[in-house]
């Protein structure tokens, strides 16, 4: 049988090899083929040279073999993880992360090549990866989103079946939307994070890149769960997801922030989005206004915690155990151009501003207040979901922007991630699905927000709103 | 002018787990270097910490026994700082919710007793080791994790003995509660000082040193003497004191300025993202005071009670929990109701052979009843106190019966005043002076005399009895 495979997704594969109307084997190829093909344009992978598949012994399990790609901050046992950084060159974990483990007992195969992304997670575009930029499959002088700007890429061109990304502060879900695919950001405890490497820890969860709402639950059922490895992972059951997918949506209480709306939003995105509620009121969800007011602190109280716990966590990378090494005369030295040549501009930026915020007499006025205030948004939340099951809102306030247009001013990448912050200061979940284009045929994201742990209602509303249009059927033409 | 010290002390304990504080890794003392590591303790990108459950009920242990109050809620908070020996170039701590404070510890200086305050006692993680050679300095991160508690006194102590007290009592309740080894040489045990001095009488601080890298208790002690004597003449010639760290150099005998720092230090504290807060329910804090044992005040007090030993002597058989098991052993089971004698043994001979060796009393592998039946020689004057404290020595050694050794050296007391009489009469014969000074009326020849009779017998005459002889023979005489 000659059927294109990389076009297909994650379940449908799983149905055809049940079926046996496909082979692993086939599903593999077409995938390598896919990439080799498509990849030099996109260049959703980095390491390219490397083996391309690393065949899993087990691949026995619910995902009979199929493989998943995983962005380059998520720890391989062997295979190269470097955080798209040249500070980490050359580092081989010699452990899994546990989702990884958990995507091998289920029989994944875990893709050899890893996807490319802003180094260390610092970005809003995979503009600031040490192996250059991955371009946006529907339009290659744009960028794909970040920072897991290459695993969204690499499943919107059918160069990956599913992926996995990280999500800090929309570092899943805007490149989702930038590539017209699905996105997921857990709620924070829902998935180890043991094994991928921080940026900001109590912000970062891993979550699926898929291209449909389907996979996403798929992925999300493998991956979830406490692990005793991760204190901070929340031991909570894990629910059945696929039993979401009922496309029953009737009477769902949806709010729409106002906040949400006001300044720097896309003529074509709120169209998009406007367009998105009549048809979640359609399928018979109420949809409601309502104020998140401390949404405007969001920005600025991200910066300051995200960058401060940055700041710490990647003080390990100083050239003693592991990565690069610049050999000089003594230890400071060493350690001074180590982390100067080692560490690209953006990291540098982060670094320097979370070690200010924390610094003695700044840290009351910078990071405590920051978490202050954080409780104040994560409170909005809690009161907004006493009354509402989910609330929507664009995922960014545009589509994906060209390649170049930002670099130079970092405010504005940061302002890209305006609607996506809260949900990781509030650690709840979040989803983004495709919802329609631009006039320029760029991909627009709807985000979906719900209680903490009530990721089956993200898949519930998602999968009605996803099943009631053609947006992620759409593919782009590489 | 009279200097008064005030001293603070921070003491650094190794906890005992069996496995290191945010790991599973062992930590067991001297093993080939990195060979117990993990990504976790060698701070590998994507590890998580995950928190021993047996290091923090150490922890609380600890406080309950130095008398704190221990916080419901407390977190860990990372202190950020660069240096190879840490892997993650941030140690996991505690900083402004630390696990308990404010405590008491009593010491004894003398006959005096003292209340040093404890500011706090705080759980967190050691760091690796650094091994310089000619070219290259190697890690060891065996010791990377292991849990630590920080025991940090108010400056309530005054003076180097009280330094010394302090330290003692507080090994003391470590090594009762079976949560530390204490061993400094292995660096289970690591203490650092604050010291300031003011004249008599003042109230305001004087400008503190901090000392460090003092390898034993004595050292402390040497170090602070030092370091008051440096301190008063600075002050006494008009002198500031510099607010500095001063490294002990125990060849030298004396303090010396660590290189000064480029800039102040700022850890940058803040919550341990890995690790969210916990608390510490009350019940649980019960749980764990259920299980600690009696302590050596309150040993030292029932030591006094039961058996009516002096305060002096209690405190010395209770310093060391094995030792005091050792020694409540053999008191008891001392038939007589005056405890004296087993007790001058115990803190005598007993504990000096016990030093000798850098053993605790059980280390010296003699029971309690073969001790006893040793004294119990003694008394029936079997054999003479000189001889006994030979064959101890012996039955130590060769982990053989008192009775053995007696009979094989032939060191039976002689009592047998017929077969001493020959001893007498050479003696005597051999000591004209002190006989003509013993028939002047000079009683303390006859000491003496009965002295050069115990050489001559060997030890094993009974000096009672050799008295009584002699003392006839030189009437005859």
């Amino acid at each position: 049988m000659n059927l294109n495979t990389s076009t297909l997704t994650a379940h449908e594969l799983i149905e055809k090899l049940d079926g046996r109307e496909i082979t692993l084997e086939e599903v593999l190829s077409g995938l390598r083929e896919r990439i080799n093909k498509i990849d030099p344009q996109v260049k959703a992978y980095v390491r390219r040279n490397e083996p391309q598949a690393a065949v899993n012994p087990a691949a026995a399990g619910p995902l009979k073999g199929i493989p998943v790609t995983v962005k380059d901050n998520i720890c391989t046992e062997g295979l190269n993880t470097e955080c798209c950084s040249h500070i980490l060159e050359g580092f081989r974990p010699p452990y899994d992360a546990t989702v990884i483990r958990k995507l091998k007992s289920a029989g994944a195969t875990i893709l050899g090549l890893k996807a490319n992304m802003d180094e260390f997670a610092f970005g809003s575009s995979t503009e600031n990866s040490y192996f250059g930029p991955t371009h946006n499959p529907w339009r290659l002088d744009c960028v794909p989103g970040g920072s897991s700007g290459g695993s969204a890429a690499a499943v919107a061109a059918d160069e990956a079946v599913f992926a996995l990304g990280s999500d800090t502060g929309g570092s899943i879900r805007q490149p989702a939307a930038f590539c017209g695919v699905v996105g997921m950001k857990p709620t924070y405890g829902r998935v180890s994070r043991y094994g991928l490497i921080a940026f900001a820890s109590s912000l970062d969860q891993i979550g699926p890149i898929t291209k449909d709402v389907e996979d996403c639950s798929l992925l999300l059922g493998v991956i979830s769960g406490h692990d005793p490895l991760d204190s901070t992972s929340v031991d909570a059951p894990v629910p059945d997801y696929g039993k979401s997918l009922d496309r029953d949506i009737k009477g769902l209480k949806i709010a729409i922030p106002k906040e949400y709306f006001v300044e720097g939003m896309e003529a074509q995105v709120k169209e998009a989005l406007e367009e998105a509620v009549s048809e979640l009121k359609k399928l018979g969800a109420t949809v409601k206004e309502i104020s998140l007011p401390h949404t405007k602190y969001a920005v600025p109280v991200y910066y300051i915690v995200a960058t401060a716990e940055a700041s710490s966590n990647l003080a390990r990378f100083d050239g003693v155990q592991y990565g690069l090494r610049i050999k000089s005369e003594n230890l400071i030295e060493m350690y001074k151009k180590t982390r100067g040549e080692g560490f690209g501009q953006e990291a540098k930026r982060r670094v320097i501003l979370g070690t200010f915020a924390l610094s003695h007499g700044y840290y009351e006025a910078y990071y405590l207040n920051a978490l202050k205030v954080r409780t104040l948004i994560k409170r909005d939340f809690d009161g907004a979901f006493k009354e509402f099951d989910c609330i929507v809102t664009p995922t960014s306030p545009s589509a994906a922007f060209k390649i170049g247009e930002k670099v130079e001013d970092p405010l504005k990448m940061y302002l890209s991630d305006i609607y996506t912050i809260s949900a990781n200061l509030a650690g709840i979940p979040a989803i983004s699905v495709p919802c329609g284009f631009t006039g320029d045929n760029l991909p627009v994201g709807l985000q979906i927000l719900a209680r903490p742990f009530d990721e089956g209602t993200l898949l519930k509303a998602a999968f009605a709103y996803e099943q009631a249009t053609v947006w992620h059927k759409m593919k782009p033409k590489v | 002018m009279d200097y008064q010290a005030v001293i603070g002390l921070e003491v650094h304990a190794h906890l005992k787990t069996r496995t290191k504080a945010f790991c599973g890794c062992p930590t067991e003392f001297g093993a080939p270097a990195n060979s117990q590591v993990c990504p976790v303790c060698l701070g590998f990108p994507g590890s998580l910490p995950v928190l021993n459950k047996a290091a923090l009920d150490f922890a609380v242990k600890v406080a309950l026994a130095l008398n704190c109050t221990v916080q419901e809620f407390t977190k860990l908070d990372r202190k950020n700082y660069f240096y190879p020996d840490l892997p993650k170039n941030y140690q996991i701590s505690q900083y402004d919710l630390p696990l308990s404070r404010n405590g008491f510890l009593d010491i004894f200086t003398g006959k005096t007793r003292k209340r040093i305050g404890i500011t706090r006692v705080h759980l967190e993680e050691d760091a690796g080791k650094l091994i310089h050679q000619e070219s290259v300095s190697l890690v060891d991160f065996n010791r990377s994790g292991i849990p630590l508690l920080e025991i940090v006194s108010e400056p309530d102590i005054n003076s180097p003995q009280e330094a010394y007290a302090y330290l003692t009592a507080l090994k003391s309740i470590l090594e009762y509660l079976e949560v530390s080894d204490c061993d400094m040489e292995k660096g289970s045990l690591r203490c650092d000082a604050n010291i300031s001095v003011r004249k008599a009488g003042e109230k305001t601080l004087g400008t503190k040193a901090e000392l460090k890298n003092m390898n034993s208790f004595k050292a402390v002690r040497d170090a602070l003497d030092y370091e008051i004597l440096r301190q008063s003449e600075e002050v006494a010639s008009g002198n500031a004191v510099v607010q500095e760290t001063r490294l002990w150099d125990a060849g030298k005998q004396k303090t010396l300025p660590m290189r000064a720092k480029e800039e102040a230090k700022d850890y940058r504290y803040f919550p341990e993202p890995d690790l969210p807060p916990f608390i510490i329910r009350a019940e649980a804090i019960e749980e764990v005071r259920k299980g600690i044992p009696e302590m050596p005040r309150e040993k030292i007090s029932r030591f006094m009670s039961d058996f009516g030993i002096s305060e002096y002597d209690a405190t010395i058989l209770t310093s060391r929990k094995e030792d005091a098991l050792f020694a409540e052993e053999c008191i008891k089971e001392y038939p007589e109701k005056d405890k004296k004698t087993v007790t001058n043994w115990l803190i005598g001979p007993l504990l000096s052979e016990a030093n000798n060796r850098n053993c605790a009393l059980p280390g010296l592998r003699i029971t309690a009843k073969r001790l006893l039946g040793l004294i119990s020689l003694v008394e029936r004057q079997e054999i003479s106190g000189l001889s006994a404290k030979t064959v101890l020595t012996e039955m130590i050694d060769s982990g053989r019966e008192a009775g053995e050794i007696i009979k094989e050296k032939g060191l039976s007391q002689v009592s047998d005043s017929a077969s001493l009489e020959s001893v007498a009469d050479e003696v005597i014969r051999e000591n004209v002076k002190s006989v003509a000074d013993f028939k002047q009326g000079k009683e303390s020849a006859l000491m003496f005399l009965v002295g050069q009779a115990m050489k001559k017998s060997r030890g094993k005459a009974n000096p009672k009895v050799i008295q009584e002889v002699l003392k006839r023979r030189l009437a005859d005489a």
